[in-house]
């Protein structure tokens, strides 16, 4: 079997026979009615529901950010030193200061 | 006889800037809060709306659905349409977008198999395998057959076959429906192509092995 030639024939096929556009009897009506069925959105109610679905989100990255900071605080050993360097670096105009006196 | 001619009733067709300046009236009417405006707003195209999504769904509950899914997201959307394009446009961006959702919800596990093909649509094979001219592409039977094999392809390949092959548009119409990029849409419609010859190639395989 010429398995193009059958697909170009079944392409054709569905070409010549196109799908009906006809409507079903008052449709507009039903659409109409589940338009004036439908709740009008207020501004707040959105916001509500953003926020609530910005919950989750939040909380795993505030776990992450704690989990990272644990364990960075675990592994680096330099945390005196940093001090030491901040409390140096702070305390060094006084410091030249006093040489200086 | 001319004489009779000036009773005959005149036949008014109506240009394309005629019925934009129509519909940018109705849309305004709808948005300053008169929602009856769009009930003509549907009247006027649901028939192609319909017809659309007939090619998607097969049983007529979904295509209602898919219908009324459109016209109740444009009536939400309508804020946002600009009026640069016609409406029409807008709104069969729109359906087709539906009609996409439509076949990424609503996919098919179970694969066809020649057991599946009816009688009349194994005759149009057999009609065709003996002589391809001879097998009508006019008949209910190769209509049934080129349905059941789009079915089998994966939403983005019905869709790009759909609207690339059977609605003959171009690459750049079928980007700007779907929203894709143009390399997208010639990358999935090669794709397309080799899904359904693959699908086909097993329908003969079971048939004549």
């Amino acid at each position: 079997m010429n398995v193009a030639e059958l697909q170009k024939k079944l392409l054709a096929a569905a070409r010549a026979n196109p799908p009906s556009d006809a409507v079903p009897y008052a449709f507009e009506k039903r659409i109409l009615a589940r338009l004036g069925a439908r709740p009008a959105e207020d501004s707040l109610a959105i916001w509500n529901r953003t926020l609530w679905q910005a919950v989750a989100p939040c909380v795993a990255v505030m776990l992450l950010l704690g989990v990272w900071t644990f364990l960075a605080q675990g592994n680096d050993s330099s945390g005196d030193t940093l001090a030491a360097e901040l409390e140096d670096s702070l305390y060094a105009p006084s410091d030249n200061q006093t040489e200086i006196w | 006889m001319r004489w009779l001619s000036a009773f005959a009733p005149q036949v008014i067709v109506p240009d394309s800037a005629a019925v934009e300046c129509a519909d940018a009236e109705l849309i305004a009417a709808v948005l300053n809060g008169e929602a009856a405006s769009f009930e003509m707003l549907v009247r006027k195209y649901q028939p192609r709306v319909f017809a659309t999504a007939r090619r998607y769904a097969r049983r007529e509950s979904e295509v209602e659905d898919i219908v009324q899914e459109v016209f109740l997201k444009a009536f939400q959307k309508l804020r946002s349409f600009r009026g640069d394009a016609p409406f029409e446009h807008w709104l069969m961006r729109l359906t087709v977008r539906t009609c996409y959702d439509f076949l990424r919800a609503h996919r098919r596990n179970r694969e066809i198999s020649f057991t599946d093909v009816s009688e009349q649509e194994s005759d149009w094979l057999e009609r065709f395998v003996a002589d391809p001219s001879s097998a009508s592409e006019r008949t209910a039977a190769a209509r049934d057959l080129v349905q059941r094999v789009l079915a089998e392809l994966s939403p983005a390949a019905r869709l790009v076959i759909t609207l690339l092959e059977i609605e003959d548009r171009s690459v750049k119409e079928v980007a700007a429906l779907t929203g894709w990029s143009v390399p997208v849409v010639k990358i999935r419609a090669f794709r397309a192509r080799g899904e359904m010859r693959k699908w086909l190639e097993k329908l003969a395989r079971e048939k004549y092995l």
